[in-house]
């Protein structure tokens, strides 16, 4: 069974870095499109909400267009650093984070829309500058929503198969994450290796859940 | 001269659009900005702590420039250091009591610890009268009290002025008997530079050396009703 362990770390590995990098930029664009007004926001969200909606395979067609080694990011790579995105566990974590990214950008949104702007005035007031208005006020108040989306990020990313499929392939030890392995499993009718990889997943999604049931609602308890 | 307001400020309401057009010259250190709602005080409050941007004209504070579109002068509300009570108090309601407090104690990017170390922070906590809710968060405490944290919180890092948007609003009337007083006594001690929001004639009797009218986004002759002493 050690590959579904190797899976599992893998797709652990993957996922964590496709949250930790949705935590700056899903919250860095949700907290500019809430404090900055400008013609085409709506337009902006929009377009940035589409991994939500546009089917994975056709996500992963247009991560391959640009990453890939005739495309204009991924024949940059080569040229420059001698590095091929295409088929590592990299690319995979390209596409879990373009997938889970509108949930925390959404819920990023979502929560600072609730902070009061005054509450940021009370702070400049106090002479305290930009980045400690938002450390200090902002993001505090706004935390339990970021958590939240982070959390279905990060379970969302554990699930990813579609774009991942295309992009970093199923190269098992390499890029073979565990719902990929699953859909191997049962395509070459090894059911024992599929049972088992199923049982790790759904004990890792549910554990998931919990960690979000037991974290949200503590930060929400001094809030008025 | 302690005030020298002069400033016009376009601004937009829900599609309509609203000029504000401040004049003032006061030397008296209580000054009371007095006139109906939707007059535009508190955007002339804002405008002197620097939370707006006048369009032209200038800002004086204390013989401090603080705005002057003629000299390109702009201040940041973090330069000005004025001390700003909100009407609702704009507490933070993720921090206790004298977290609120010490908040302007600290510049950088973390907030105050809960545990109470600055024993500056805790005698201005016992002046005024937190110490039993100093470990409290502000919906856990009465109305009164979080009044006293938003002054005690606006005027702990000595500021040059204290802006004060209807103080008194939120409270009721007993309460707001014994803390018009108390305000009055600790603008006193403190000798601090005190303009205050109101369209109350109580506060005018207790707190105003000189009542400036603002009525539709003009400063207006005073009226007999709130006996002015000469702005």
């Amino acid at each position: 069974m050690d590959t579904a362990w190797i899976a599992l770390l893998l797709t652990l590995k993957v996922a964590g870095w496709a949250t930790a990098i949705n935590l700056v930029l899903g919250v860095g664009v949700g907290y500019a499109m809430v404090r900055w007004r400008f013609p085409a926001r709506e337009l902006i969200d929009a377009v940035l909400a589409l991994p939500m909606v546009m089917p994975p395979t056709v996500l992963g067609y247009y991560i391959l267009v640009l990453i890939g080694t005739h495309g204009p990011i991924g024949a940059w790579l080569l040229r420059q650093f001698g590095v091929r995105m295409i088929f590592t566990w990299q690319a995979a974590v390209v596409a879990a984070t373009i997938v889970s990214f509108p949930l925390v950008f959404k819920s990023a949104r979502a929560a600072f829309e609730t902070v009061e702007p005054q509450l940021e005035d009370a702070a400049r007031l106090l002479g305290v500058g930009e980045v400690g208005v938002f450390f200090r006020v902002s993001l505090p108040l706004a935390w339990h929503g970021v958590l939240a989306g982070l959390l279905l990020a990060f379970a969302r990313a554990l699930g990813e198969f579609g774009a991942t499929l295309m992009v970093a392939g199923s190269i098992a030890g390499k890029t073979q994450t565990l719902s990929i392995a699953v859909y191997e499993a049962v395509q070459a009718g090894q059911d024992d290796t599929a049972n088992f990889l199923v049982a790790v997943t759904s004990i890792v999604c549910v554990s998931v859940l919990l960690a979000a049931g037991r974290l949200v609602p503590g930060r929400v308890a001094h809030r008025q | 001269m302690i005030w020298d307001i002069d400033f016009v400020k376009r601004l937009q309401h829900a599609g309509s659009r609203f000029e504000l057009e401040i004049s003032f010259q006061s030397d008296v250190q209580r000054l009371v900005l007095f006139g109906p709602s939707g007059a535009g005080k508190t955007q002339t409050l804002k405008v002197i702590a620097g939370l707006v941007r006048g369009d032209r004209g200038h800002v004086r504070v204390a013989n401090k420039t603080l705005f002057s579109s003629k000299d390109g002068i702009h201040l940041s509300p973090q330069q000005r250091r004025m001390a700003y009570v909100f009407q609702d108090y704009a507490l933070f309601p993720h921090l206790t009591v004298c977290q609120n407090i010490a908040f302007a104690r600290r510049s950088g990017w973390i907030n105050p610890p809960r545990r109470r170390v600055d024993t500056a922070v805790d005698r201005w906590i016992e002046t005024f009268h937190l110490t039993s809710v100093a470990n409290h968060y502000p919906h856990q405490i009465s109305g009164g009290q979080r009044q006293r944290t938003a002054i005690a919180r606006a005027l702990m890092n000595e500021p040059a002025a204290l802006l004060l948007d209807e103080p008194f609003a939120a409270l009721d009337k007993g309460l707001r008997h014994r803390l018009r007083d108390d305000l009055a006594r600790l603008q006193r001690e403190l000798q601090i530079p005190m303009l205050m929001i109101t369209h109350d004639d109580d506060d005018v009797g207790a707190l105003a050396d000189a009542v400036v009218n603002v009525h539709a986004g003009r400063i207006v002759p005073a009226s007999d009703a709130c006996a002015p002493t000469g702005a």
